[in-house]
């Protein structure tokens, strides 16, 4: 065995071992805990393969925005756990079957030797991993990236827009109307007789 | 002619660097993770927030996929895929958890049993 392998099978170790707490635990602030677990092996096995940026965007962005958003909304919830937990076992059989089914004919597709006369073709030693992906990126999927950052507009104002609420107590200006506003709705002159002096 | 030392240190760097793992390791870590996942959603059928944190796991046993075949296959446009999964991926998280949230609002519960509105 070497060097390489055994980082491997330590990251995928853990990363199995976090994703098997993730769905079994019970309480929702340890599994995102455990989730914030995986992505940090998965992230280990990405700089294994050499693909650096995306290692760190999955910390960065996943670790940092994402789960703490997750941890944000299962602590800010007022969840009833025992009512949860009703029948957790209950499709366990069916799921099992689902998995174990899935896992067998991957199996079975990789046990022919799937791959493996596939050398790995080690990368120059200047080789930036960043580089060449921004080189992909802007060129040939310049279209899909704009797509990309349209969605993520997208779901920032449906965030805001699901979440924002009116309270008929809050006190907010109308700048329309004001803008509307005429001068004789606001000023009124009245005519009257000046005062005798005393 | 190279020195005999470099030539030594040469083979001693690519005998502990140099990767003979097989690309079917990944896949089938991939496949676990896949398959975990799934058995979560299975289990956790009530918790609307575990559902949304196997969901995760399920694409990143996609991306895991994707990144060690465009190693493999020396191609990035595998991890221009990921990358563009990852963005998906957060502005779903982002819509669900603000559902969520609108959902707990209304109703004082996340419970899917309690969600049966739309049944009549």
């Amino acid at each position: 065995m070497e060097f390489t392998q055994y980082v491997f099978y330590f990251f995928a170790t853990v990363l199995v071992f976090a994703a098997f707490m993730v769905i079994t635990i019970r309480n929702p602030v340890k599994a995102a805990l455990f989730l914030v677990l995986a992505f940090f092996s998965a992230a280990g096995l990405w700089v294994l393969l050499e693909a650096e940026f995306l290692a760190i965007v999955l910390v960065l962005v996943y670790v940092g925005a994402v789960m703490v958003l997750f941890l944000f909304v299962v602590m800010m919830l007022d969840i009833n756990l025992a009512r949860l937990r009703e029948g957790f076992g209950e499709y366990l059989p069916m799921g099992g079957l689902v998995a174990v089914l899935m896992v067998i004919e991957m199996a079975l597709i990789l046990s022919d030797g799937f791959g493996a006369g596939r050398a790995l073709v080690p990368h120059p030693a200047d080789y930036s991993n960043t580089r060449e992906l921004g080189r992909v990126l802007y060129t040939v999927y310049a279209y899909p990236f704009e797509i990309a950052a349209g969605i993520l507009l997208a779901a920032i104002v449906a965030a805001i827009t699901l979440t924002m609420r009116r309270r008929p107590e809050t006190k907010y200006q109308n700048p329309a109307q004001q803008v509307r506003v005429k001068r004789s709705e606001r000023v009124r002159l009245v005519k009257m007789k000046s005062e005798k002096k005393p | 002619m190279p020195r005999a030392q470099d030539v030594l240190a040469r083979q001693i760097f690519h005998f502990v660097w140099e990767d003979l793992m097989p690309l079917s390791n990944y896949l089938v870590l991939g496949a676990i993770l896949f398959a975990l996942s799934v058995v979560g959603i299975f289990l956790n059928r009530k918790n609307v927030v575990i559902l949304l944190m196997a969901i995760e796991l399920n694409l990143l046993a996609v991306n895991m996929n994707f990144v060690a075949f465009s190693r493999y296959l020396g191609d990035a446009a595998g991890q221009v895929f990921v990358f563009f999964i990852l963005t998906v991926a957060a502005a779903e998280a982002a819509i669900g958890l603000a559902i969520l949230i609108t959902v707990f609002r209304n109703r004082r519960t996340i419970n899917v049993d309690d969600l049966d509105t739309l049944k009549g």
